[in-house]
């Protein structure tokens, strides 16, 4: 409660909270784009190389403002981009480990920058260590504007491109066969992926943005088969993650990256778990659902041949150890119970069990729908 | 006469002297592919021999260290929109977000320009390609949940949506079920029928002198190509398979034309 009516009159706390939803917001967005085109690698690596360039562009202007350094973590990130496509192309080193070399290669001549900057003994260079692990409760309102409105040309790219990224993303053969200009367009939103990066470098630090790429891209997946959803609710899980962890990071005093992303990995769980139609949870209850249905049917259709055998009768009991002997005899038993229920099955006196009037007619017309399954091409 | 089609330009498809190597490994050596309007071609080869690599070179897809591609005899770049192109089924990820309709409706970027995006004319557009290949029931499913013949049938779909003149197509026939095949086999007969030209990379021995006029036989080179009867020879069919030819049986025409290389 504290918290919430804080948030609208503590400066600090709005600020954060303003800030962290508009990178959410934008990591989110350009982030589901990266998890389709299997790109959350690449995100990362351009995350950490983003590193060198926040330092230099610190050492080279000596300025602070944050769209000087946004510029210089832009500029290295996507070196380390332009890197890692020009080695794959030229070389037969493979994808993965050009990621992880350019990963390694520009985080650590960041850090060699960084211990170089924290030796001077000039002024203001406080704070850039926080480039790391990220630190929300140094955002200040120059921060906020900076990072929205380079936050809001990557967003509008992907709104006046939409189309255009939605075929590079799943057929960009089929792309470049109506003449778009998949390598550009290619670049285009790689570098927009860049930008996203860059807006949350700050608060969330090079080492753990990655996350706020991928965790709620991937979160939102679960939850939807339209790509404009998709977008959408990843745009809301990165706003939801950035606040969250922001406001929880500076008010309980622990670092911002890992909290945001601790709340990102919640979202992630939740939607792995319960989602409709693709989650565990979901799938495990749907496979265990036609498994009893299966078996219903197939004891039915047990009881129906059984009594074919004796067609004077057809209700007249049968003695079930053969089908528990075939069958199991948990399955059977769970199976005739509830068939009995349904009325679709009756007990004897003596133990022997048969299906009732409705229960054949039902067996008949499953045992016609097998023979000609409309569902089947 | 349509502005595209020059009176004197009896090739639909004309590709010349196509060379292309990966790595110093060639695979196109010299080839030529010449497709008459109005027919269906296979291209025939087997496993490595260039046939993907000469469907994406004549697309633009792949740029060849020598030779030209003409489309109606003028450049393809001009040409552009005369073709569709059908990739293979397994070059995409199927789980992608979307719907059959909304994979179709993608025929349609190419006629729209930058920026603007597909209204409801294109929809209906992508409708009635759908229609057209028995799938109008699928519009609204998610496409993961299509079968593998059900996915291919979007993919032609979507190339219809193209409304073009030359269809390009990657093993349409791979891995589909008996319904799709007929399917398949019904589009080709209408597309000749409305005097569009079809290349298409087949696989099965078996049916390529039922399904198709024309064949080319590829095996980097250019082994022979023409008229099915003429051409796929169990002769031919040994040169290009190098002596491992099984099943073809009388189905090849054992006249024995020699291959022109």
């Amino acid at each position: 409660m504290d918290v919430l009516s804080d948030l609208f009159l503590d400066y600090t706390l709005r600020t954060v909270a303003l800030g962290s939803a508009a990178l959410g917001i934008v990591s989110g967005a350009l982030g589901a784009f990266a998890v389709l085109r299997r790109q959350a690698l690449l995100g990362d690596a351009m995350s950490h190389a983003a590193l060198p360039g926040v330092a230099l562009a610190f050492l080279i202007t000596g300025s602070r403002a944050p769209l000087v350094l946004m510029i210089g973590a832009a500029l290295t990130g996507w070196l380390a981009a332009a890197a890692i496509v020009y080695i794959v192309r030229a070389s037969r080193i493979k994808t993965d480990t050009a990621m992880a070399l350019m990963l390694s290669v520009f985080f650590g001549a960041g850090l060699v920058v960084l211990t170089f900057i924290q030796r001077q003994p000039a002024a203001g260079k406080a704070g850039l260590d926080k480039f790391l692990f990220g630190q929300a409760a140094a955002m200040l309102e120059s921060d906020v504007i900076t990072m929205a409105s380079v936050g809001a040309v990557g967003l509008l790219g992907v709104l006046v491109l939409w189309k255009e990224f939605k075929l590079l993303s799943f057929d960009p053969d089929f792309a470049a066969s109506l003449g778009m200009p998949t390598r550009r367009l290619d670049m285009l939103l790689t570098s927009l992926l860049v930008i996203a990066i860059v807006v949350g470098l700050k608060t969330v630090g090079v080492v753990l943005m990655s996350a706020m790429v991928v965790a709620p891209g991937a979160a939102a997946r679960q939850w939807t088969n339209r790509l404009g959803v998709m977008v959408t609710l990843s745009a809301l899980f990165g706003a939801a993650a950035g606040v969250l962890g922001a406001l929880l990071s500076t008010t309980a005093e622990t670092s911002t990256g890992p909290t945001i992303v601790l709340v990102a990995t919640g979202l992630v769980v939740v939607s792995l778990l319960f989602a409709p139609a693709r989650g565990l949870v979901w799938t495990r209850m749907h496979a265990w659902r036609s498994q009893r249905i299966l078996a219903l049917e197939a004891v039915m259709s047990d009881l129906a041949a059984l009594a074919a055998q004796h067609s004077s009768d057809a209700t007249r009991p049968h003695d079930v150890a053969a089908l528990h002997a075939v069958r199991g005899r948990a399955l059977v038993d769970r199976a005739l119970s509830e068939l009995a229920a349904d009325g679709l099955a009756q007990r004897h006196d003596g133990g022997g069990w048969s299906l009732t009037p409705r229960g054949l007619a039902e067996a008949d017309r499953l045992a016609r729908m097998r023979r000609t399954p409309d569902d089947y091409l | 006469m349509t502005a595209w089609l020059r009176t004197g330009d009896p090739f639909a498809v004309q590709a010349t002297d196509l060379t292309l190597a990966y790595q110093q490994r060639p695979v196109l050596w010299d080839v030529d592919l010449e497709v008459p309007k109005g027919v269906l071609m296979a291209i025939v080869g087997p496993n490595g021999a260039g046939k993907t690599t000469l469907l994406r070179t004549v697309l633009g897809l792949l740029r060849p260290a020598a030779g030209e591609v003409r489309i109606f005899g003028r450049p393809y770049s001009e040409q552009r929109r005369l073709v569709a192109y059908v990739p293979q089924r397994g070059s995409v990820d199927w789980d992608f977000p979307t719907t059959a309709l909304d994979i179709v409706t993608m025929g349609t970027y190419g006629g729209l320009g930058w920026v603007k995006r597909p209204g409801a004319f294109e929809r209906s557009r992508a409708t009635a390609a759908l229609a057209q290949v028995g799938m109008q029931a699928y519009a609204e499913r998610q496409i993961s949940q299509l079968s593998g013949g059900q996915q291919q049938r979007v993919f032609l779909a979507r190339a219809l949506v193209q409304d073009a003149q030359i269809f390009l197509m990657d093993e349409p026939f791979q891995g589909v079920d008996a319904t799709t095949e007929r399917a398949i086999v019904d589009l080709l007969h209408a597309l000749r029928a409305d005097g569009k030209t079809v290349v298409a990379v087949h696989h099965d021995l078996q049916t390529v002198a039922e399904y198709f006029d024309e064949v080319t036989l590829l095996n980097v080179r250019r082994i022979a190509a023409g008229p099915v009867e003429k051409v796929f020879t169990e002769a031919n069919l040994r040169l290009t398979y190098g002596g491992r030819v099984a099943g073809i049986g009388g189905r090849a025409n054992g006249a024995g034309h020699e291959a022109h290389l």
